[in-house]
């Protein structure tokens, strides 16, 4: 926040923190803020996003999804990597911003570091995991038989409370790294790091609506969340059985994937293409092959 | 009955002598037949006569217990701690005794289910087989299946399956479970639960240690047990979608896992330039296949308007070769409903069809005078908004709509709740590529349909499940791979 200003000096510029959806920055429509802070200091006013932001958001991302799976695994591969070239350049705006929420200098450092390391390894993995994951069947029949991986198609995250970033671009990274778009609930305590990661998204070539952010609270949004008919599956990185309950309930009205997260997302084992792997759906395709003087299948 | 059809073929009935079905069966538990702790019974019927063939069991709650309580000795005691080469050797010879009692098995299943012998003979108790063969081999490279994870089992596996393959659906789900290391409690479908009773006599014969796979029979309220059971560390089950968001609800604040095989609503697309004799085998294949009681079935035709007249008038002279009656009789094509209530059911879809305003048409083939029939049938003239086309059937109903353009039929393919399977026929190989990409279905056909092989991950998007069974893919399921 603005800092008061001495006698002789310019007065600070405070930035407004607003949400984002469909690749722009709105504030909330429903006119609420919430004022997280820290040691009894207010960080900021922050949106707290409604029902209607989060089906906007859905709309956004839904509409956004297919153009994103459609883009080359090679081209979605560069969008990552530009995604931590450009996190890498405000690495200083980060630090004094994820301090400001309240971490030490040393935590916040490790936050980023790690967080661009991990845009880095999961750039790597989008033209790679189809490979790892899909396979050739051989079948008793005649026929060709493969299965491949295809995205699930929305996926809302509840992104972690405790680590605002490193969180928050762990489980994205995998999300869209196979083709989905996503909609993430950013730290409710710590949300100022999310938007300014929102801003690092706008400028890296992400088309709009492919990732959306969103500031509020879980406990409001888990319901409108779990029960919407047009997100295909959820990650929950939080630490509240309660919800977690409701949302697996509430999932099964369209049969929706859930995941819950509890990693160390500071543990190098905590990336891995598997994550990528919880995000898809295995599409198995069959066709004849003609026998015409050999024998039967040839795989 | 062979002389009623159009094809007028002399009967040809296979014999049912050497079949022995008990008059009673208990519950399978601990690897010995038992008494129920309650004395309730109902019996199985044979939907081609409505002839009672056995006596079962209704599992009680304090039985389902029993079963997994059998269960979790086995799997703490025997099969978790046996090499994987060893529990391999186990499902290996299930496998081949299977294939040795095949003759028995496909009778039994025809008898019990009412699906045509050359489909249960050819496909269901081969399939079964293959089943356990193949994951018999996946039990000691479970390593390689799923690299730097070290794959450990879960524990106890609840399952709980249909009646539209019950031998198959139960090989589907045992043999995956046993080769990553679990042990099982399964409830077949009260219809159908006689080729479980024989695979439990197999499991006797081939030595399985006691207690690795029980079987609970009885209705709905055995699977509610079994699913909500407290010692039950993963469930699968295949059945509707309703009961599967039952089930996904009442998991919810547990830590079990779980898979789904849900129901379908499947698109099958002919394309004017697909081979139109062969595509309409396939479209046969795909709904009067097992009397439409397929999950996957391609029960919506989308025909490009341009050969719409062309298909149907071929698809209506193939539905008039097709053979209505004894399941028993090796020429017959369809078999008997498998049940009065579904084919109550199916009756009232019809029913509904009619009032929509489609068009309906079924070949005016006799069905004998017993048991549960329902000729194949056909709706023509119908909107995408009508019941018969947005709700499963699992009958032999089939809808026909009409397309133009390639967009516009994928968004009519998709457009359903429901993510299982998909076809599409068209002699364009790009073509292919694009649509068999767009389908929004687990498992897509490209000129063929309804084909079935234990290496290949089955399952669905959407509403249509959870997971995968089969393959590599289906593995998983079975595995804490965290």
């Amino acid at each position: 926040m603005a800092k008061t200003p001495k006698s002789s000096s310019r007065l600070e510029i405070a930035k407004t923190y607003k949400m984002y959806i469909g690749g722009k920055f709105p504030r909330t429509e429903s006119g609420r803020v919430y004022n997280p802070s820290v040691n009894g200091k207010s960080i900021g006013n922050v949106c707290l996003a409604s029902r209607k932001d989060l089906r906007n958001s859905i709309v956004a991302a839904r509409s956004a999804q297919p153009g994103w799976a459609e883009r080359s695994a090679f081209n979605r591969s560069q969008i990552l990597y530009r995604i931590g070239e450009m996190l890498e350049g405000r690495s200083d705006q980060f630090s004094s911003e994820l301090k400001d929420q309240g971490l030490s200098d040393a935590q916040a450092r490790n936050e980023i570091t790690q967080s661009i390391d991990r845009l880095i390894y999961y750039a790597g993995w989008c033209d790679k995991y189809q490979q790892v994951f899909s396979c050739v069947n051989p079948v008793a029949s005649s026929h060709f038989n493969f299965s491949v991986l295809e995205p699930k198609g929305v996926v809302f995250a509840f992104a972690s409370e405790a680590s605002p970033l490193l969180g928050l671009v762990s489980l994205v990274a995998p999300i869209i790294a196979a083709g989905n778009s996503a909609v993430v609930l950013a730290s409710e305590s710590m949300p100022l790091s999310a938007i300014t990661f929102s801003e690092v998204l706008n400028s890296s070539d992400v088309p709009g609506g492919v990732v959306n952010v969103l500031t509020g609270n879980a406990a409001e949004l888990h319901e409108h969340a779990a029960r919407h008919m047009d997100i295909d599956a959820i990650a929950f990185d939080r630490d509240d059985s309660k919800l977690w309950k409701n949302i697996q309930a509430f999932a099964s009205e369209n049969v929706k994937q859930v995941k819950k997260f509890d990693l160390d997302w500071m543990d190098p084992e905590s990336e891995n293409p598997y994550l990528i792997s919880d995000f898809c759906e295995v599409k198995t395709t069959w066709h004849p092959i003609e026998q015409i003087s050999s024998s039967g299948s040839g795989y | 009955m062979s002389e009623t059809n159009s094809w007028e073929l002399a009967a040809a009935p296979e014999s049912t002598d050497h079949v022995k079905i008990e008059s009673e069966y208990g519950l399978f538990i601990d690897g010995e037949f038992v008494e129920s702790e309650s004395d309730e019974k109902f019996d199985s019927i044979n939907p081609a006569t409505e002839k009672p063939l056995a006596s079962l069991t209704e599992a009680n709650p304090a039985d389902v217990d029993r079963a997994v309580k059998a269960a979790q000795t086995a799997y703490s005691k025997t099969w978790s701690k046996m090499p994987g080469k060893e529990r391999g050797k186990y499902i290996f010879r299930i496998a081949r005794l299977i294939q040795e009692r095949a003759r028995e098995l496909a009778v039994l299943e025809t008898l019990d289910g009412g699906k045509p012998i050359r489909e249960s003979r050819d496909i269901d108790i081969p399939l079964a087989a293959a089943h356990f063969f193949y994951h018999a081999g996946w039990a000691d490279k479970l390593n390689y299946a799923f690299p730097n994870r070290n794959p450990k089992p879960l524990g106890v596996v609840g399952q709980v399956i249909p009646w539209n393959f019950p031998l198959l659906m139960a090989a589907w789900k045992i043999a995956p479970a046993l080769a990553a290391g679990n042990t099982v409690v399964l409830k077949p479908a009260e219809t159908t639960s006689l080729t479980a009773m024989k695979l439990a006599e197999i499991f006797q014969q081939a030595e399985l240690p006691p207690g690795v796979v029980n079987f609970v029979t009885g209705h709905g309220a055995v699977g509610e047990a079994l699913v909500n059971h407290k010692n039950v560390d993963k469930i699968a089950f295949t059945g509707s979608t309703a009961v599967g968001k039952q089930i996904q609800k009442s998991l919810a604040g547990t830590n079990k896992r779980l898979t789904l095989e849900l129901g379908g609503k499947a698109a099958n697309i002919v394309f004017e330039d697909a081979t139109i004799d062969q595509a309409v085998e396939g479209i046969v294949d795909g709904i009067y296949f097992n009397q439409g009681h397929v999950c996957c079935a391609g029960s919506r035709l989308l025909v490009q308007e341009s050969v719409h007249d062309q298909v149907i008038q071929k698809l209506k002279h193939r539905m008039n070769s097709l053979i209505v009656g004894d399941p028993l009789d090796k020429n017959t094509d369809v078999g008997a409903i498998n049940s009065a209530k579904q084919l109550k059911t199916i009756e009232s879809y019809i029913e509904i069809g009619k009032q929509e305003g489609a068009d309906f048409y079924q070949p005016d083939s006799n069905v004998p005078e017993q048991g549960y029939w329902c000729r194949p049938s056909l709706f023509t003239q119908v909107a995408q908004s009508n019941r018969i086309a947005q709700e499963e059937i699992f009958g032999p109903v089939l809808t026909v709509q009409t397309f133009r353009t390639v967009a516009e039929v994928i968004k009519k393919a998709n457009n359903t709740p429901y993510g299982l399977s998909a076809g599409v026929w068209t002699d364009k190989g790009s073509k292919i590529f694009n649509m068999t990409a767009q389908m929004k279905a687990g498992v897509v056909w490209a000129n063929t349909f309804n084909k079935f092989d234990p290496v290949s991950p089955f399952g669905g998007y959407k509403e249509s499940g959870l997971g995968r069974e089969g393959g590599l893919h289906g593995l998983a399921a079975y595995l804490d791979i965290s």
